[in-house]
């Protein structure tokens, strides 16, 4: 089963990735389309453990916002995919990453501008 | 957002307030009460990769990513009146991590009201580089060795640094360019200024064009303004990588700007005058390109009259220790691990490794290992499992070996081309599957989602 690792900061997703506490894993059932989703909240920011759990988690695509080089480098050569620097609603960027046009970059807070 | 905009107003000043911040060499921006960004100068655009047209009215920390945003908001603690000066850092939308130093302080209407806050940003890179300079030896700015390769490159940088003239650095994919050119500008008079990166290849020629020189509002279908990196850069560097892969004609236009400094947007009628000193990099052999007319001649010339080649790592058998050691060291202290070193066996084996990846491909290997080490010596079963079980790199990352003609991990400078081999690799999945994706994807050990993607990142339809 696919699984998508999103890095949470409340609603919207984690401006930074080496200081999130709480990551959304949705796995992905027949036809792309969600079946399950869970939270897991680390004790501490820890990218060591953040990396620990998508490993664990066997994840296929990280959505997250701001990472280092060497984490990008680090998942990419674990095989993971990660679609980075997305800001907005961890919703509106699984929406958009199951209709396959979620990229690394977009901003998805257009609607809640002052 | 609405109190920021009247108090604004309210200042009565006959000025540009945004071509004033544009001028300034440290990022600014003006965020409202509600912590919104409501303008942003060119100097925080460059620091952060953002623009600002897209960043209005975002949460600061969304933008900025600043460290402290996150536990103490500087913003909050200023709501007291007091202006408020932090050191941390922040992640760029190059994926850098920059220290910095922000100051905070609050905006007051006429009423004495807060109204928002300013926000500044020095870029703190050349300070910890002079302080890293004087603290280790055998390194120049990131860049660490001491094989006679290397000193004769220490030797040449500061000179390279002072000099205004293009450089261009060659060298394997992994071997430092990007550190070194970073190194060239921290050296440079022109270091208090923007350091800007663009990484040239994989996108149309429009788009690469309006990155590089910027685009004026309807230039083409969706077009909206953009400044475009030589302006991003105005006072400073502009650092192109992978310059191999720019069209012939916009080498064309490289060329004009390096006679004229003038920069013309697309779709512009406006041109302007670009100080801007050029760093250019390529893993390519660029002359043969040159004299194959791929590239343009009189381009190479200019570019190649001052150059650097860094060696790849099997030619600098001096620095492997210092390089293993330097990156066991730093990752162990990241990590809070008491870690002093390699095993014999394990060591035997890192020693006698050709690192087709060069030193990225050796940091990330270390890294791996310390990561896993749980004892004092990191042993040979804490290396990665390609090292160990005597296969290549590129064979332990799949299930599927790519055939040796061709796809030996090398492109055809001897660089080491990844792309290249992960499309071999969906191309010999899918060839063994009779096409079936699923049955690909499973054999690759991805999703099916992240097989589409990469075929279509690589034009397999």
């Amino acid at each position: 089963m696919e699984k998508v690792l999103i890095v949470v900061d409340g609603n919207d997703i984690a401006p930074r990735f080496d200081l999130a506490l709480e990551v959304l894993i949705v796995s992905l059932g027949k036809g792309g389309k969600p079946a399950g989703k869970r939270d897991v909240v680390l004790a501490r920011p820890s990218v060591e453990e953040l990396c620990r759990v998508v490993s664990a988690e066997n994840a296929h695509t990280v959505i997250c916002g701001g990472i280092e080089k060497d984490h990008l480098q680090y998942l990419g050569w674990k095989n993971v995919e990660v679609i980075h620097s997305v800001i907005g609603s961890a919703e509106v960027a699984l929406r958009r990453f199951l209709k396959g046009s979620l990229k690394s970059g977009d901003i998805l807070l257009k609607e809640r501008k002052a | 957002m609405q109190s920021l905009r009247r108090s604004l107003q309210m200042q009565d000043l006959s000025i540009n307030l945004v071509a004033v911040l544009d001028e300034m060499p440290i990022g600014v921006c003006l965020v409202s009460k509600e912590r919104r960004i409501a303008l942003m100068n060119r100097a925080l655009e460059a620091m952060t990769g953002f623009l600002r047209a897209d960043c209005k009215g975002l949460p600061c920390s969304h933008v900025l990513r600043f460290n402290h945003c996150f536990d103490n908001c500087p913003v909050k603690r200023t709501e007291g009146g007091q202006r408020c000066v932090l050191e941390g850092d922040i992640i760029n939308q190059d994926n850098q991590k920059l220290p910095v130093r922000m100051t905070f302080a609050p905006l007051r209407d006429g009423t004495g009201q807060i109204s928002g806050y300013i926000e500044t940003l020095e870029d703190l890179r050349q300070v910890r580089n002079l302080l890293s300079a004087r603290i280790s030896p055998f390194s120049f700015g990131r860049i660490i060795g001491r094989s006679p390769q290397m000193e004769k490159i220490f030797r040449s940088l500061p000179v390279i640094a002072q000099s205004e003239m293009p450089v261009l650095i060659t060298g394997q994919i992994g071997t430092g360019k990007d550190h070194v050119a970073e190194a060239i500008h921290h050296a440079s008079s022109r270091a208090g200024n923007p350091f800007v990166t663009y990484r040239c290849g994989g996108l149309p020629e429009f788009l690469v064009e309006s990155e590089l020189f910027g685009v004026e509002k309807g230039a083409f279908a969706g077009a909206g303004n953009k400044p475009g990196k030589f302006r991003l850069a105005q006072n400073g560097t502009l650092y192109i990588s992978e310059i191999s892969d720019l069209t012939p004609s916009l080498q064309a236009k490289l060329l004009n700007w390096l006679d004229e400094k003038i920069i013309y947007p697309l779709g512009g009628s406006k041109s302007f005058h670009a100080d801007v000193r050029i760093i250019a990099s390529t893993s390519r052999d660029l002359s043969q390109m040159a004299k194959e007319a791929t590239f343009q001649n009189e381009l190479y010339f200019r570019l190649n009259a001052v150059s650097l080649h860094l060696p790849p790592l099997k030619e600098r058998a001096e620095d492997l220790r210092l390089l293993m050691d330097h990156f066991l060291h730093a990752r162990a202290s990241l990590l809070h691990k008491k870690i002093t070193g390699f095993s014999d066996p394990c060591l035997r084996r890192l020693l006698e490794y050709d690192y087709p990846g060069n030193i990225l491909e050796l940091r990330l290997i270390v890294e791996y290992a310390v990561s896993l080490c749980l004892t004092e010596r990191i042993e040979l079963g804490d290396l990665p499992a390609y090292l160990t079980e005597n296969l290549t790199g590129l064979d332990a990352k799949s299930p599927i070996s790519p055939s040796p003609q061709g796809s030996d991990g090398t492109s055809a400078d001897g660089g080491f081309d990844w792309s290249a081999i992960e499309r071999k690799m969906i191309m010999d999945a899918l060839m063994k599957v009779k096409g079936r994706r699923s049955k690909a994807a499973q054999l690759l050990g991805w999703g099916r989602s992240t097989l589409w993607r990469k075929m279509r990142r690589y034009g397999i339809t």
